[in-house]
């Protein structure tokens, strides 16, 4: 059962860097669909600094620069990522849903070269992010649970407070907010709309970037085989089932985890009812999505003009 | 109180195009003074706004403030200026509070907080008497609520010269009186206010002075308590000038269409139609007078089967069968086949009539795809009817296959004109069909109409310009605020009679005049 727990919490934590990043992007009026290609991208980069790192450094390895590398090359790939679809939306003003599905194929595109092609190993970083906080073993059920984990998880929860802290009581969160309800209303009231939307699609696909990263480092044990565009789609329905918050997406993340990895832990199960199982999440987001419709609250629906572009001159 | 002028204009002009906006306008505001702009619609009265507002730019003029020359570039400007405009339609986002509409964008000095600044809010409410919860989210509030919201918001950035466009006409009598006792406590305060309407009762109670624009020129300012709205309405609509338009007398007219007291709400729960009846009668044209947005669009989609009544019926005095048939319970397409077509031009031609990205012969095919025998278009008989309507009305199309969305305003209206009258209606309903057409179209489009007069199509054409309708329609109905105020002869009415017909907004008299 802990076991159970502690594998739910690991993953979990990876969807919340994705709808964490997700809900800070379509805050901002951008339905960006090419997070699981941002993943896949943040992951590749993350992966493959430290792999380059870890050659380099060869026996005198720094365990934080271990850490700390593949997180900023992270940062920047997927910064990179929001950087094209902010360019090619606000910009060039391409339609949006299409740019982030190009995006996506992009980034599932990515990973499968840094998997197969550049004969890279990575399970040798792992264990630099899966690290345990010291004391954890000496405090039995609730160690485990709430210590034992790597770095990048405590970072997850971290980053989704402080993001539910600046949406929610900053004029930076309000201004933010404003522009994906009513970009009109924002640019009167002297909001740079484009800056703002910019900012928040590079600073979200950041974070979600580290979303691969920690599937990779921390989920797989570095044992990367297979395409991680999966976690993409359960974030972006994670920030459904949260509607919109980031401080909801904390418990949300360990119960999409739960469902997720629930059939493994349930003994006597076929693989195609295990397949079955992984869908629960899906499920469940479509009940939240009908529930949250039919209560009709406002503060609960998505972003006004999530999905549509801006250009003042047009009426 | 101290009289200088806040805001003053000098030879302002505004050019769009070839179209004059606004020419030569001059005006000033004293402090503690509220000036009224009156004028028709498209006199240039919001244009004028927007360049004080910093939204547009003046070709030519001087804008003085408070006796210094200032350069007005961008609505921030404006705000530097503490100019503070209420546009008729809000800039408010619906999830937000009542507080965090008012500060947002501002770019304060220090910690951000919300508390701070309902008290502030709280202190203007109380100075002025604003009734308004800072809790209280704007999806849940009443139209008059978020007026309110945005008036504060100006008052929050610290603005003492105010412009309103049209502040009344969203609000109910009530809300009415309660926004004028703020803006005296504001003249009061020393506040400048600049309010734009074209209610003349308003501007008799409201202002200390009027200014009185026309087709885009200056006409005058007068003191309010030296004129009347007799004299108001003059300046407003101006000399009859003649144009000329060919009117036959109608042939045998017999009632085709009647509305019997038809009522009906907006989703706000407004009232649009209050109660209106009338005939049209076949071979004549009846015009529709009022201010936009009195009721016409709600009326015309009533005839067709878009708008939902609350009471009241729609007859039709089928002339194959000769019996009276119920419009209200049918659908569109029924009543489509009965004969009533709706050639509606509202602000965007391309909305309702005609799909911009299709070309002239699939748009022809709108109005018959269901004709059609096998599973398969029929394209023969509509490129056909584009060919003819192309030759006909003189469409300026490279060829039939030509996205409509690439014709010029004028050419647009004679496609989807040419389309409505092709079907031979026996109603034909046209809503501001001339609406940004050069001359040559717009007489086009008026002889069309006339052709269907004669055929014995009962026209109703719904117009802004009172000099045409004079000259095209056989009588003229005119609605104030969804109310019919009045039923005229053409031919022996004045502008002024119309005029003062349409600002008004109690129901007087009703009936037939003709």
């Amino acid at each position: 059962m802990v076991a159970f727990i502690v594998s739910a919490i690991r993953l979990g934590m990876t969807f919340l860097f994705g709808s964490t990043g997700e809900t800070i992007t379509e805050k901002s009026g951008h339905l960006n669909l090419g997070i699981p290609g941002v993943m896949c991208v943040g992951a590749s980069c993350g992966c493959f600094a430290e792999y380059l790192y870890l050659t380099a450094a060869k026996r005198s390895v720094e365990p934080i620069l271990a850490v700390l590398i593949p997180i900023l090359a992270t940062l920047l790939g997927g910064a990179l990522m929001g950087l094209i679809y902010s360019f090619l939306t606000v910009t060039l003003r391409c339609n949006q849903n299409v740019t982030g599905l190009t995006l996506t194929t992009f980034g599932v595109g990515v990973s499968d070269f840094m998997i197969a092609k550049t004969g890279a190993i990575y399970s040798k970083g792992s264990k630099y992010f899966t690290a345990a906080l010291p004391f954890a073993d000496d405090l039995g059920w609730f160690g485990k649970i709430f210590f034992s984990h790597g770095i990048l998880i405590y970072l997850a929860i971290a980053i989704a407070l402080i993001s539910s802290f600046v949406l929610s009581k900053t004029r930076i969160g309000l201004n933010l907010r404003s522009v994906g309800e009513n970009p009109a209303t924002a640019d009167a009231a002297g909001i740079n709309v484009a800056r703002y939307r910019y900012m928040a699609t590079c600073i979200g696909c950041a974070i979600a970037g580290l979303g691969g990263l920690s599937f990779v480092m921390d989920y797989l044990h570095g044992n990367w085989e297979y395409c991680i565009d999966a976690i993409g789609w359960l974030a972006i329905a994670l920030v459904i089932f949260t509607v919109w918050k980031p401080n909801l997406g904390i418990i949300g993340s360990i119960v999409f985890g739960a469902l997720y990895i629930a059939s493994s832990y349930i003994t006597g199960v076929s693989f195609a009812s295990k397949e079955l199982f992984k869908m629960l999440p899906y499920i469940v987001t479509i009940v939240v999505l009908i529930f949250t419709s039919i209560r009709d609250k406002k503060e609960n629906q998505p972003p006004q003009s999530l999905g549509l572009p801006y250009f003042r001159e047009e009426r | 109180m101290d009289k200088t002028a806040a805001i003053e204009l000098k030879n302002i002009t505004k050019t769009f195009g070839s179209v004059v906006a606004n020419k030569q306008v001059s005006l000033s505001v004293n402090r503690g003074e509220i000036l009224s702009i009156l004028g028709e619609n498209g006199s240039g009265k919001t244009t004028l706004m927007n360049m004080i507002s910093g939204i547009y730019f003046p070709d030519e003029g001087e804008i003085f403030i408070n006796g210094e020359e200032a350069v007005i570039a961008s609505p921030k400007d404006a705000f530097q200026y503490k100019i503070g405009m209420i546009h008729q339609h809000f800039k408010l986002v619906d999830v937000f509070s009542a507080t965090e509409n008012i500060v947002l964008g501002l770019e304060e000095k220090g910690r951000y907080n919300l508390k701070e600044a309902e008290q502030k809010v709280h202190a203007i409410c109380e100075q002025y008497g604003f009734e308004l919860d800072p809790h209280k989210k704007i999806y849940t509030m009443s139209v008059s609520e978020k007026q309110t919201v945005e008036i504060v918001k100006v008052l929050y950035r610290g603005a003492d010269i105010l412009i309103l466009d049209e502040p009344t006409a969203v609000l109910t009598p009530i809300e009415i009186r309660k926004l004028f006792s703020v803006l005296r406590k504001m003249r009061e305060d020393g506040k400048a206010i600049i309010i734009i309407t074209h209610k003349l009762n308003e501007v008799m109670e409201i202002s200390d002075r009027v200014s009185v624009l026309r087709k885009g020129e200056y006409i005058g300012t007068v003191n309010t308590a030296e004129t009347d709205e007799a004299e108001l309405t003059e300046m407003m609509v101006g000399k009859k000038i003649s144009l000329n338009i060919h009117r036959s007398e109608p042939k045998n007219p017999t009632p085709r269409l009647e509305v019997h007291h038809i009522n009906c709400s907006n989703r706000e729960g407004v009232k649009m139609l209050d109660d209106v009846s009338f005939t049209a009668q076949a071979g004549e044209i009846l015009g529709i007078a009022g201010i936009a947005g009195s009721g016409q669009r709600e009326l015309l989609e009533a005839i067709a089967g878009l708008q939902k009544l609350d009471s009241g019926a729609v007859l039709y005095n089928n002339p194959q069968t000769g019996k009276m048939d119920n419009l209200c319970s049918k659908t569109p397409l029924q009543i489509r086949e009965l004969g009533v077509r709706l050639s509606f031009v509202p602000e965007d031609r391309l909305g309702m009539g005609l799909v911009g990205n299709m070309d002239i012969v699939d748009n022809m095919m709108l109005r018959s795809y269901s004709k059609g025998k096998s599973m398969f278009l029929e394209r023969k008989a509509p490129r056909d009817l584009a060919e003819h309507i192309i030759d006909e009305l003189e469409v300026v199309t490279p060829n039939a296959n030509t996205p409509v969305r690439r014709l010029s305003g004028g050419n647009v209206q004679k496609v989807l004109v040419g389309r409505e009258i092709a079907a031979a209606p026996t109603v034909l309903m046209a809503a501001y069909p001339v609406r940004g057409l050069d001359i040559n179209s717009s007489y086009t489009i008026y002889n069309l109409l006339n052709e269907q007069k004669e055929n014995g199509v009962a026209v109703i054409f719904v117009g802004e310009d009172l000099d045409v309708l004079l000259e095209l329609c056989d009588r003229i109905l005119v609605i104030g605020s969804g109310h019919v105020t009045g039923v005229v002869d053409a031919r022996t009415a004045t502008k002024e009679e119309i005029g003062l017909l349409m600002t008004k907004t109690t129901v007087a008299e009703k009936g037939e005049r003709s």
